[in-house]
């Protein structure tokens, strides 16, 4: 049965309120275009100008950020940010959130945030090598906790699985804030020669406009609206706006949108993301200064009877919008038909800036082009600054349980337990390049053949942003910079995905511009820029707040993947070295939440002048090839990160006593540290280039046994250390008590 | 050795099925299209490569083995050519009647990925020449669907006339259902047909080719093959 199509409803102040738009922003549009929106106009607006598309609250902020460097080809603003990584090729990649859809419908929801990151990357001309992912999961005594943990995991790995792209690390937590909103950030990476790279915006009078993919269907209509707004009881009604992932579509569409660019068939390609065919249009016509017609008509459609309003909010997925070289239209198109996939000329470029939509003969939309992208309202919003906290002294934590027993403890919390059965879900060796896999500082993937490779990985740290959003800032940037060095590899570039609550609390607001004021300080002092980024607020169900959670995807190069380092022991026998001053900080550690159930204090600080000196001084150590293993101190501190060597290598360790009181000097979170291990020969004259070189190093131990063995204290076996962090998520998903 | 990679759509360890190819018989294969109806001219060895054809709708490796160029394999095969299928190309390899049996949801029902061991149970076919019977090799595996079953008589039929060559074991080489990561009966990884001359495995050898990635383990296999053909030249 063929629907007849209804006659639009009237634009009142509730249908203006319905589609997220405050009254003065309706009255901004109004004045903008000289009359009241129709209806299918007042869709269009709302999509360009929610949060999401329009970084309204926080665009003045990110332009502080720094984002260009000798390296940098493409910075914020395309599909995803483009860096030079040598011998002609460049890296593409970038970080988005799909944190909404997938804690009202997490497998589905998991799955289009994967497929959705990795378009944006090819649609630049990219083959994608690698994801990451980090996960933000409610308590685990929450009821919902385990469902999504389960739903969002195994749609990560249906997606990337199929599409045959390794998903090769990321981060998972869980904590009660993120109980009613879990937060799931996609990252993917690509690599494209570095002269054949598309971008979006268009060029030339009279240009086809081709839409490519998937047909469009009723699916994802105002998802983007629906990520700018808050959680309620309710939000589980909204589960129709969530998509459905399709990864053999989009395999076929890489494939095919990699052949037709190999032809020289495209002037300019964008995905259809969020707000579909409006945002990817309104953005081809807008970067390029050319307007956009577009016939309703010839955009194939998967139902019948759809209308206007919803074939221009559709987000449907695996499609993209590209403009064509007009004498190329039969070579793409029979690249397209080869994949089984649909090929249609829906509009075109026009010289008029208007973006014009027609449907049954009628104009429905007639629109000023760079006002619905450029002029969206921007928002200088009240912030207060978060209070500051008192530094905690190790001297008022009071060790409630021996060192042994801590240890064991933290290995098989929640936090810092094994992600074995995450990562196990996710095909991570396809492609036949992961030199590192999951469970290191960072992955490490061969480019090509070699000897090139990229280092990946994503942080960030809540807690501690949380407590001192600059600090934190810092924080998430020196852990992702501290990773890629700890693997040998120079860190590049990054990019940033700033999960918040609602911009429209001063407190809130401030916890982002604390955040992106401390993200910038690190990234310029660690000559690290921001090419790419996404920013996801109202995360918030019945008015409380996610943990700030400015996730720093990183990206960095070794020039020979065979000189790069890893975290397990290699051999006993070998000098243990602490590298980075240990003042033995609690605040906000996990030892203080986990063994004490104490969450507070100032996190602890980061001094990048000490951050970049130390780093560089453990890149060339394993430059050089002394270092014969390195991990990064972070979470959990000192004693964690030794039995994550141990752990992963079956090699104990005899350890000295504790310089300082010995909970903080294990378990303190003090910034800037690594633990290497080198030949024993060698270790008194590092120790000596380390202090000629202003970086604090000294030995703490040598490796060896089957436990670590700390002097005057007890023995900790491995076996005993694996069994706890083995064992945690495991029974934790098969629904044993948290 | 000249080989011959399936293309389906969806398909996607088919390059890494290529290099390993390249690396270790120095000739580079040639990528065949699935809508295609025949092989090159000269083809010695088919490879149905992993992925997920057709995005394993309907059902793994269904739609894929009804597709044009399957009756040229099928043909190849039964001209006593040899033709090796890994992880979705077993699954296919199966649903186009070239091996019995079926591949099952993962005991788990989970996606698996991470290192497993085989048993090599014999030596001397051309897939397993590369190996001495009983040793003991790590590749990696990465499928939600492994789970191989077949009714009793087809099993006890496989087992009898020894067309099991690879089993999931521990690393000594034991059979235990605790190294058995997918609940295949037998712990079958994979079996040869009544000919001797097609091989279906769920595991990744071409993965594990390079010393430098860790892993030299799978080489055996290509090595093997090409070894077998030169002899029969």
């Amino acid at each position: 049965m063929k629907r007849k199509p209804s006659t639009p409803p009237r634009v009142t102040p509730a249908l203006v309120a319905v589609h997220g738009l405050k009254p003065d922003e309706y009255e901004r549009l109004k004045s903008l275009i000289g009359r009241a929106p129709k209806f299918t106009e007042l869709g269009i607006f709302s999509a360009m100008w929610n949060e999401h598309c329009s970084y309204k609250s926080s665009k003045i902020h990110l332009k502080t950020l720094p984002t260009t460097a000798s390296w940098v080809i493409q910075g914020p603003g395309e599909n995803a940010g483009v860096i030079d990584i040598g011998d002609g090729l460049a890296c593409i990649f970038k970080m988005e959130s799909h944190n909404h859809p997938s804690y009202i419908e997490p497998y589905q929801g998991a799955t289009t945030g994967v497929g959705g990151i990795l378009r944006d990357v090819f649609t630049m001309g990219a083959r994608p090598i690698a994801c990451l992912n980090a996960l933000s999961f409610g308590a685990p005594s929450h009821p919902k906790t385990r469902q999504l943990v389960g739903g969002v995991v195994a749609g990560i790995g249906g997606y990337g699985n199929s599409f045959g792209v390794p998903t090769v690390g990321g981060e998972v937590r869980f904590h009660t804030r993120y109980d009613g909103n879990c937060l799931v950030n996609a990252m993917a990476v690509g690599i494209a020669e570095k002269d054949k790279i598309f971008y979006a915006a268009a060029s030339g009078v009279g240009m086809p406009i081709v839409y490519l993919g998937s047909k469009t269907g009723r699916d994802g209509i105002h998802g983007a609206t629906m990520a700018s707004a808050e959680f309620d009881d309710d939000s589980d009604e909204k589960r129709p706006t969530v998509q459905v992932g399709d990864p053999f579509s989009e395999k076929l569409l890489l494939e095919a949108c990699l052949e037709i660019m190999a032809k020289d068939c495209v002037i300019a390609i964008q995905d259809m993301g969020a707000a579909g065919l409006t945002c990817s249009a309104v953005e081809m016509g807008a970067k390029g200064d050319l307007g956009v017609t577009l016939e309703l008509d010839d955009v194939p459609c998967r139902e019948s009877g759809m209308t206007a309003y919803e074939m221009m909010l559709s987000e449907s997925q695996e499609r993209m919008l590209m403009v064509l070289k007009p004498e190329k239209e039969k070579e793409a198109e029979a690249i397209f038909r080869k994949w089984g996939l649909d090929f249609a000329i829906v509009g075109k470029t026009t010289p008029t800036k208007r973006f014009i939509v027609k449907h049954n003969g009628k104009v429905v939309a007639d629109l000023p082009i760079k006002e619905l992208g450029d002029e969206a309202p921007v928002y200088d919003r009240p912030h207060a600054e978060t209070p500051k906290q008192p530094v905690l002294k190790a001297a008022d934590v009071v060790p409630p349980m021996n060192t042994a027993e801590a240890l064991i403890k933290l290995v098989g919390s929640p936090d810092l337990c094994s992600r074995r059965w995450v990562w196990e879900q996710y095909d991570h060796v396809i492609l036949g390049n992961t030199v590192q896999r999951p469970g290191g500082d960072a992955a490490v993937v061969r480019v090509n053949d070699g000897p090139k490779a990229l280092a990946l990985t994503a942080d960030v740290t809540p807690r501690y942003c949380e407590a001192d959003p600059f600090e934190g800032g810092k924080q998430a940037v020196a852990e992702a910079w501290r990773n890629l060095t700890a693997v040998g590899a120079t860190p590049l570039a990054v990019t940033d995905n700033l999960n918040f609550g609602n911009p429209e609390r001063p407190e809130i607001m401030g916890q982002l511009v604390g955040c992106i004021r401390g993200i910038g300080e690190a990234c310029t002092a660690l000559e690290f820029p921001v090419v790419s980024g996404n920013v996801s607020l109202y995360n918030e169900t019945n008015g409380r707040a996610i943990l700030p959670t400015p996730t720093i995807g990183g990206v960095g190069v070794l020039d020979n993947f065979e000189g790069s380092a890893s975290l397990t022991f290699k051999a006993a026998d070998q000098a243990i070295l602490l590298v980075g001053e240990t003042k033995g900080w609690l605040g906000q550690s996990i030892y203080l939440s986990e063994i004490c159930e104490r969450e507070e204090g100032a996190p602890p600080p980061v001094d990048l002048a000490a951050e970049r000196r130390n780093g560089d001084f453990v890149r060339t150590l394993i430059a050089e090839g002394v270092a014969t293993a390195v991990h990064d101190v972070s979470d959990g501190g000192l004693l964690v990160a030794l039995a994550e060597m141990a752990m992963a290598s079956g090699i104990g360790a005899d350890l000295d006593r504790a310089p300082i009181v010995a909970h903080a000097f294990w378990f303190g979170e003090d910034q800037a540290r690594y633990v290497l291990t080198v030949d024993p020969g060698e270790a008194g004259q590092i120790v000596d280039r380390a202090n000629a070189a202003g970086v604090l190093a000294r030995e703490i131990g040598t490796t060896g046994g089957d436990a670590l063995a700390i002097a005057d204290d007890r023995s900790i076996p491995i076996a005993k250390l694996r069994e706890s962090f083995e064992s945690w998520l495991p029974s934790f998903t098969a629904g044993g008590h948290p | 050795m000249q080989a011959a990679v399936i293309v389906f759509p969806g398909i996607n360890r088919e390059r890494d099925m290529a290099r390993t190819l390249k690396l270790v018989s120095g000739r580079e294969p040639a990528m065949v299209w699935h809508a295609d109806t025949a092989l090159p001219a000269g083809t010695d060895l088919v490879v149905v490569p992993g992925g997920f054809s057709y995005g394993d709708y309907l059902r793994c490796g269904a739609i894929a083995a009804r597709a044009p160029i399957m009756d040229a394999v099928r043909a190849h095969a039964a001209k006593g050519g040899l033709v090796l299928g890994v992880c979705n190309g077993f699954q296919i390899i199966c649903e186009a009647g070239l091996l019995p049996g079926v591949l099952m949801r993962n005991q788990n029902l989970k996606f698996i990925c991470r290192d497993v061991y085989l048993r090599v149970e014999r030596s001397d076919t051309p897939f397993t020449r590369g190996y001495n019977a009983g040793q003991v090799i790590r590749v990696p595996v990465a499928h939600g669907e492994g789970n191989y079953i077949a009714d009793g008589k087809t099993i006890a039929r496989l087992e009898g006339e020894g067309r099991v060559l690879f089993r999931y074991a521990s690393p000594d080489g034991m059979i235990d259902p605790d190294w058995n990561h997918n609940g295949a009966i037998n712990a079958i990884a994979g079996i040869l047909n009544d000919e001797g001359n097609v091989l279906g495995m769920m595991p990744h050898p071409e993965n594990h080719v390079e010393p430098s990635m860790g892993c030299t383990d799978g080489r055996g296999l290509f090595a093997g093959l090409v070894d077998h053909l030169k002899q029969a030249a």
